[in-house]
């Protein structure tokens, strides 16, 4: 595996295929925690965190145990238990060693058990046929796309806050639009780097 | 049979799950880029919504508090593995449309909420009514985003083609989706406020089932809206 592919999986999954502007995964998050800087530079690391912990536990579980076994139609029961108990057992983990970084992450932690970006994406991987090193690459790209939607978005809804706006578009149908335009923007990376 | 009625239309007008709580979202902007994957999708969140209800309903006496969370999960999981086989058997290309997003109805929101909010508390025939009228609702808001998506980005409805010359592309790509959705609960929003009903600040909270603030409105966490 060359380390070009690494950085195309990479890359599409940041920019091309962004996983909230693209895909609408993970659009829970993105709307409800996207009011100030802090939560939102929060989440995307917490989001990261367990991102790339997920795909490192769900990829061998099912190469290495559903597969081999013959019991792939438990991927969706398997996957959702094994990432909601890694999540607790991390917060756990963290609480008791590593206070500083639990009081940092510790509260997006149970929100993003049931974020449905960690869970698809551990679909994604398998449904893409990724190698292990090229899933872990995958998240990363992931991880980082989220984070960056969701920090430029974040940006945005401040400016907007100060600004004029008619009464029936004013708080959820003006997110909207700003999503609709983020995500028009993102539109033009498509082709890049020869990925779609 | 007053009371029947009220909780069937709850989920459609009062309670909507996309248009007022603006819960689960994810699948009503993936898959509404055509009226038929949108209708596809509404059925099969429908019916795991529907079996859900019942299951839980039916063994929320059993279910112990502190664990009913993993038991709702692995419920939905189960429906959820059903309904997916099942349209991969029968509906290869919807289920290819929809893509990962069937798999992903476990995760939606609207489904382990009713299932902690309603259905563990409720009787078997309240629980069956409000799984529908949810799923009614749920199936109506994101067919008709993807009915207005479809007309004014291809051209047709359901496959049918009808006589509009240059449809705007754009409203079928990504970018469409966020437009639609925005100009859809605006509009209701302009409906509903004529009325002059009041909904609490956490009502439209996408993080309002995950939400561990005992207090409404009171999520300082999260930079709750105002």
């Amino acid at each position: 595996m060359d380390l070009i592919q690494l950085f195309s999986v990479f890359f599409a999954a940041l920019l091309i295929n962004n996983i909230i502007l693209m895909r609408f995964l993970g659009l829970c998050a993105f709307f409800g925690v996207s009011e100030k800087m802090g939560s939102s530079i929060g989440m995307s690391l917490a989001v990261a965190f367990v991102m790339t912990l997920a795909t490192a536990a769900t990829w061998p579980l099912y190469h290495y145990v559903l597969e081999p076994l013959n019991l792939t139609f438990l991927r969706t029961i398997s996957f959702i238990l094994v990432i909601a108990s890694l999540v607790q057992l991390v917060e756990l983990f963290m609480k008791k060693n590593i206070p500083g970084l639990y009081r940092a992450l510790g509260i997006y932690l149970p929100l993003i058990t049931t974020n449905c970006a960690i869970f698809g994406l551990s679909l994604l991987n398998i449904n893409y046929n990724y190698g292990f090193l090229e899933s872990i690459f995958h998240a990363l790209g992931v991880a980082s796309g989220f984070g960056l939607s969701i920090i430029l978005f974040t940006g945005l809804r401040m400016r907007l806050n100060l600004a004029p706006i008619p009464k029936f578009i004013a708080g959820y149908p003006l997110v909207f639009f700003t999503a609709a335009l983020m995500s028009l923007a993102f539109m033009g990376f498509s082709g890049m780097f020869g990925i779609h | 049979m007053q009371k029947w009625r009220d909780i069937f239309l709850n989920g459609i007008v009062k309670e909507n799950p996309i248009l007022i709580l603006m819960i689960g979202l994810c699948p009503v902007l993936a898959c509404s880029s055509t009226a038929t994957d949108a209708f596809g999708m509404g059925v099969a969140a429908t019916f795991v919504l529907l079996c859900s209800n019942i299951l839980v309903s039916l063994l929320r006496k059993l279910i112990p508090t502190e664990i009913r969370i993993p038991i709702f999960i692995v419920i939905i999981a189960t429906f959820v593995t059903i309904t997916d086989y099942t349209m991969q058997a029968y509906f290869p290309q919807l289920s290819e449309n929809l893509g990962v997003f069937v798999p992903l109805i476990v995760v939606n929101c609207v489904i382990l909420g009713r299932a902690e909010a309603f259905a563990y508390r409720n009787t078997l025939l309240a629980s069956i009514l409000d799984g529908l009228g949810m799923g009614v609702g749920f199936t109506l808001a994101i067919v008709l985003l993807g009915i207005i998506r479809e007309i004014l980005g291809a051209g047709t409805v359901f496959n049918v083609k009808i006589g509009i010359s240059n449809p705007a592309t754009l409203l079928i790509l990504p970018p469409g989706a966020f437009i639609g959705i925005g100009v859809l609960i605006a509009v209701w929003n302009a409906l509903r406020k004529s009325k002059g009903s009041v909904s609490s600040p956490c009502a439209s909270c996408g993080l309002r089932q995950m939400c561990h603030s005992s207090k409404e409105g009171e999520c300082e966490a999260l930079g709750q809206i105002k």
